[in-house]
């Protein structure tokens, strides 16, 4: 080759499928002028598990174990999502006291999520003792899971017509006792993210995805609200009891009066979601108390409610606010005890192309920052690579993670 | 700002401006909560030519349409896809969904791109291609997303005909459809004549 033909002011970083940042394998392609990203590509498609085609040849029941396991953060948004198209199909009525223990769950579910992404986004800008601060803060979340359902990841709480657990009386004082914890963890929790000089100087004007961004490229969740646009599908267009809280959008304006679109907006949107799902699972348990135990899904018998969807016929989907945003689940029952098409679409789906504007002109020590900012539901190893003009080298995980904290580093000098 | 059309008038609207291309047309209602709150959802079966001319509709009665996926599955000699859009969103409790399902033939399994219209689509028209195998024309990257570059071309893991991918399935039961394995044959004894080795 000619020596004037290799000559190239950019190069390409692949980072991934495995990578730190990521909690699932995922592919980036980075085009590289020295520190800055000038063009990002997506690779998906590593741990495809065939979920769908598995689900298709399982009954309704099944499924909704099968579909826990889609997501170890979301397992009980998947279940339920699927649940509540197979309802509608199968025009099941759910009990009142069910409604707001579905709000309960969920909501516990988004208490769990959004402070483990805390803990993560801390660790990626090198503040590791914030990590273990908020995951502390994160157990007792789980603490209060496992209590209610008897399980901390996988909860088994989910089923069709309404919860296979109730919450009795003797155990509204944990949960109470638990909200009250979360209540004054809010406070530091919100004085580390909001105010801390290095979190304020890693997140802000970092990763900007603009409102027209977030509407064209259809992102869902704090990613879209944290851009401004309003779109909360609890709010929007509500299941289970949420239509009867009290609640509203969640925006960075908010709080601060404007609206960036930048990874602080993003942190923003996420702490004012988890003190927002405190306030709601407080209203549930107010509600609740007013409605006799008991009645907590519309048919207890599991074989007689098989015997019921296997006759049913027709299509639904059913939508739901996951952590990261909307969750929907398309269901095609004909008649037998499988349905003939079930499709999944969870948040980071449609977060993915988000990141491409996320990463332009970012450098490359904010990548893991930038991609964490999502809450991308995928999972973690641990090594990069970086091929330059042909030649491939290989950067680790704790060189990329060492490069994110040195810049934290160098901003705080 | 334009006045929100209702179910009906939305369906209406559809029927006005693309006449027989709306094949199938109906609004469902449920009743969602403790106080029953009744939501609406608009399900339409629609010619596959005028698809791309009614997502320019959908955008016209509201310009930030959202388009959450496209699901599919293949129904003798046709491939369904339900593409799954909402409007109203930001307003509590005035969100409709709309579904726009598109058969297309099996002879022809094209469908027009609306990744120009609504770039987030990308993902769902790559991943009905690679699923279904249909073929989305104009796509603006045409490559695979889920399935990996080896897997085998004219296979179609959520189709049901020929074209199905269940033989790349390895240590899979099937609770619903059992598969009756053969029995093997009992194989025969050798029978040692006396003598003869000697």
């Amino acid at each position: 080759m000619k020596a004037e033909t290799i000559e190239k002011t950019t190069y390409t970083i692949p980072v991934g499928p495995i990578h730190p940042a990521l909690k699932e394998p995922v592919m980036f392609e980075f085009e590289i002028d020295g520190e800055r990203i000038v063009d990002a590509d997506v690779y998906l498609g590593h741990v495809h598990r065939t979920v769908e085609w598995t689900g298709m040849r399982r009954n309704p029941i099944q499924i909704l174990y099968l579909a826990e396991r889609i997501c170890g953060i979301c397992s009980y948004c998947h279940p339920m999502s699927f649940a509540l198209a197979v309802e509608r199909i199968a025009g099941i009525e759910i009990p009142e006291r069910a409604d707001y223990l579905r709000v309960v769950h969920a909501e516990l579910e988004r208490i769990c999520s959004h402070v483990l992404w805390a803990g993560v986004a801390a660790h990626e800008i090198g503040f590791d003792t914030v990590l273990f601060l908020s995951w502390q803060i994160r157990e007792k979340a789980l603490d209060l899971t496992e209590y209610l359902t008897g399980n901390r990841v996988t909860k088994g709480i989910s089923m069709i017509g309404g919860v296979r657990r109730d919450i009795t009386k003797r155990m509204y004082p944990k949960v109470n006792e638990t909200m009250e914890f979360f209540k004054e963890s809010f406070e530091k929790m919100r004085k580390i993210f909001l105010e801390d000089k290095t979190f304020k100087l890693r997140s802000q004007q970092c990763g900007v995805l603009t409102k027209k961004e977030a509407l064209d490229l259809c992102a869902v969740g704090p990613t879209t609200r944290a851009s401004g646009v309003k779109k909360d599908v609890r709010l929007d267009q509500p299941y289970f009891a949420f239509g009867e809280l009290d609640f509203d959008y969640v925006t960075p304006d908010v709080l601060t009066g404007e609206v960036n679109g930048d990874v602080y907006d993003r942190i923003i949107v996420r702490l004012l979601e988890v003190k927002q799902s405190v306030e709601l699972i407080e209203q549930c348990m107010d509600r609740l108390s007013g409605i006799p135990e008991g009645e907590i899904v519309a048919e207890p018998k599991i074989a007689k409610l098989l015997n019921q969807l296997k006759k049913i016929e027709g299509e639904n989907i059913g939508r739901m606010e996951a952590p990261r945003g909307e969750v929907i689940h398309y269901v095609k029952m004909t008649g037998q005890e499988h349905p003939y098409s079930w499709k999944v679409r969870a948040p980071t789906y449609n977060n993915i192309l988000p990141w491409i504007p996320m990463l332009k002109g970012e450098q490359i020590a904010d990548i893991p920052i930038v991609a964490a900012s999502t809450d991308p539901c995928m999972s973690c190893t641990n090594r990069v690579g970086i091929v330059k003009q042909g030649k491939r080298t290989e950067l680790t995980k704790e060189r990329l993670h060492q490069l994110s904290v040195e810049k934290t580093r160098r901003l705080m000098q | 700002m334009k006045k929100e059309l209702s179910a009906e008038e939305i369906i209406q609207s559809f029927k006005d401006t693309f006449k027989k291309d709306v094949m199938k047309s109906r609004v469902e209602h449920y009743h969602v909560g403790p106080k029953k709150t009744e939501i609406k959802q608009i399900w339409m079966t629609v010619n596959k030519t005028a698809y791309k001319d009614m997502v320019k509709h959908l955008m016209s009665i509201d310009k930030d349409a959202h388009f959450a996926v496209s699901s599919g599955y293949d129904i003798e000699d046709t491939i369904d896809i339900v593409h799954h859009f909402s409007i109203y969103h930001g307003k509590r409790g005035h969100e409709l969904s709309i579904n726009l399902t598109t058969p297309l033939p099996k002879t022809d399994p094209t469908i027009d791109t609306i990744s120009d219209l609504i770039p987030g689509a990308l993902i769902a028209e790559r991943e009905k291609q690679e699923m279904l195998g249909i073929k989305v024309i104009d796509i603006p990257k045409d490559k695979r997303v889920f399935i990996s570059d080896d897997f085998p071309e004219d296979m179609y893991p959520w189709r049901k005909d020929e074209k199905n991918a269940d033989s790349m399935g390895r240590n899979l039961h099937d609770p619903v459809k059992k598969e009756v394995t053969p029995k093997l044959k009992p194989k025969k004894k050798a029978v040692k004549k006396g003598g003869d080795d000697e």
